[in-house]
């Protein structure tokens, strides 16, 4: 950044005290920072703190609790509900996360050549994003119903399947099913964002390896690939994000069911805190996944900075 | 973004049709048609009447032979749904707006009048855009509930900033860093005030940023679930989303036509308005990825 260059206006000498506190920068910047801060730290950093002590308490819904250190976690170590839905929700980041970032590299490969309507057909890409998720997965919720499926209908008419197939109620047809619907909402996010990556790769590196030969793999390899890196890391940290801590998908198509093999972290510890009434151990379960998404952050942030590196940025 | 739209190099202009449809064409419809499907089958099963809905053998599912409206009319006559609906604009509306000022006022004083400590405010309010909703709802829920503003509609236009006001700031900062210093500079020596500077500089200039900050914000508190479902309890204050997916199924009996008419209308608004502002929209998602 430029240096900031000192406003030549407070050198003209003001009389009062309270004229020249506005011409200081770090009172004014404190009083810029008033609105943002307050709802921050009342509904952000206080939660956030509050939130680390309720997991170590035995509070219940309407009543104050007591603290009892890590008994909550202890008990939580012998629960195989919560081992399953920690299973659960690694299994449903890991193979939703991939399957979106390769359907969405190839969406936004795809979007990035010469095609007619090409801002019309990004602004539909970009809808299942748009649309409320709890909405849109209503409609999933329909279409993976048990009797009026229309894709075991489809199947049946083709003659690939003799029965309806019972996507909600296996337990691993329903993980299946809420992983696609997690990608189906997740790939525009990726395939947008990696678009707006391709966009900025100039193409006179592309003219340059035509010279030189290269075919169309390798370019992708040595010049796509590595130019992306950086938005790459970004856009799969905020991915696992969303997806680590996904609820409302979960919530709408099964509720954690069949005999909670859909469960996710976040999903339990609503069941256990609010359903429940326990609200020290959904606090716990939800202090659980601190952990993990601190990693997450952490792995992106170092993948990151050793691309930057790669491309002779500082630091 | 515009500087290079098409990455076709040299003599790929000479591709044959063929060649391009099964390279290009193809897969990219196959993919909009996964895409498209869900809002499809939701438009079918809106105007759908249940004799159709239920019967695969007679009807063809894909098509609408008596199209109804009487799913709608159910669900805007005897549902609570205009409430939601109104519920879901005053919140949306409410919050975006709270987001808007307070992260204008936070990025301009970041970004531009650079007091102490203000990179770290800046990082610290980053690091606040990571933090899931679903890590925060059980303490909030305590608090809110401690503040007499459960179950009503304040609980969320006052806790939704909190992960709309990380975001919005994020991206004004980037928008306010594009604004060149001379402009204030100028001002500063004709008199101007920094609160004079603000509105009449800096916010004119940086007005794409605010609406991709305001559109992005009204859409996302709009699509909001889990704050929404654990601080309201009755039907009257709830959510779009919310009360679709508590008040329209009743036990075992799930209202689909309902259900989707529900689903369809509450996406239509969001819809609409991305539609006006797709390129502030896109500017918004991708630029507080970039950075």
């Amino acid at each position: 950044m430029a240096v900031m260059a000192e406003p030549v206006a407070a050198q003209i000498k003001r009389s009062s005290l309270w004229s020249r506190a506005f011409e200081s920068r770090n009172f004014l910047g404190a009083m810029f920072m008033v609105p943002a801060i307050a709802i921050l730290i009342l509904f952000l950093a206080y939660p956030l703190v509050l939130g680390l002590w309720l997991g170590m308490t035995d509070t219940k819904i309407g009543g104050v609790g007591r603290f009892i250190g890590f008994k909550n976690f202890v008990s939580l170590s012998r629960d195989s509900v919560f081992w399953l839905s920690v299973f659960n929700t690694i299994f449903y980041t890991v193979a939703a996360s991939i399957v979106k970032f390769a359907i969405g590299l190839y969406l936004a490969l795809l979007l990035n050549e010469r095609l007619p309507f090409k801002s019309m057909i990004r602004a539909i890409v970009l809808l299942p994003f748009v649309v409320p998720t709890v909405l849109s997965a209503i409609a999933f919720w329909w279409i993976y119903d048990s009797q009026f499926s229309i894709i075991s209908w489809v199947l049946i008419k083709a003659g690939l399947i003799s029965h309806y197939i019972d996507f909600l109620g296996d337990p691993w047809n329903a993980r299946w099913s809420v992983v696609v619907a997690n990608i189906w909402r997740g790939v525009p996010f990726v395939a947008i964002t990696l678009l707006a990556g391709l966009q900025t790769i100039s193409p006179s590196l592309y003219e340059a390896a035509n010279l030189d030969g290269a075919t169309n793999l390798q370019r992708f390899r040595h010049i796509t690939l590595p130019m992306l890196s950086p938005i790459i890391a970004v856009v799969m940290t905020f991915s696992v994000l969303m997806t680590f801590t996904d609820f409302q998908l979960i919530y709408t198509i099964t509720r954690g069911g069949p005999i909670n093999a859909t469960h996710l972290m976040a999903t339990l510890s609503f069941q256990r805190a609010i359903t429940g009434g326990n609200l020290g151990e959904g606090a716990a379960i939800s202090n659980a996944m601190i952990p993990f998404l601190v990693a997450a952050i952490l792995l992106s942030f170092f993948g990151l900075q050793r691309s930057r590196w790669q491309q002779g940025g500082r630091d | 973004m515009s500087t290079a739209d098409d990455q076709t190099v040299g003599m790929d202009y000479l591709e044959s049709f063929p060649r391009k449809f099964l390279r290009v064409y193809l897969p990219l419809g196959l993919i909009m048609v996964f895409l498209l499907f869900p809002f499809y089958w939701m438009t079918v099963a809106t105007f759908k009447p249940d004799a159709e809905m239920y019967d695969y053998e007679k009807y063809n599912p894909f098509w609408i032979l008596h199209p109804t409206f009487e799913h709608i009319t159910k669900l805007f006559f005897e549902t609570d749904y205009p409430l939601w609906m109104w519920n879901t604009v005053i919140v949306s509306v409410c919050s975006t707006f709270i987001s808007l000022f307070a992260s204008v006022c936070a990025a301009y004083a970041i970004e531009r009048l650079r007091y102490k400590g203000s990179r770290y405010v800046g990082l610290a309010i980053f690091l606040g855009y990571l933090v899931p909703p679903s890590i925060l709802f059980i303490p909030l829920a305590a608090i809110v509930f401690q503040l007499g503003l459960f179950d009503g509609n304040l609980a969320l236009i006052l806790t939704y900033p909190t992960f709309l006001i990380p975001f919005c700031t994020w991206l004004l900062m980037g928008y306010f860093r594009t604004i060149p210093y001379e402009l204030e500079e100028c001002a500063l020596i004709d008199g101007a005030t920094r609160l004079q500077i603000l509105t009449k500089i800096t916010l004119p200039l940086s007005l794409p940023g605010v609406i991709s900050a305001g559109i992005f914000a009204f859409t996302l508190s709009w699509n909001e679930f889990i704050y929404a479902l654990t601080f309201i309890s009755s039907s009257e204050n709830k959510t779009i989303p919310v009360g679709a997916i508590t008040e329209l199924v009743n036990g075992d009996v799930y209202h689909w036509g309902a259900l989707m008419a529900a689903a369809l209308t509450g996406s239509v608004p969001v819809v609409i308005l991305y539609s006006f502002f797709v390129e502030y929209y896109v500017s918004a998602m991708t630029g507080a990825v970039k950075e």
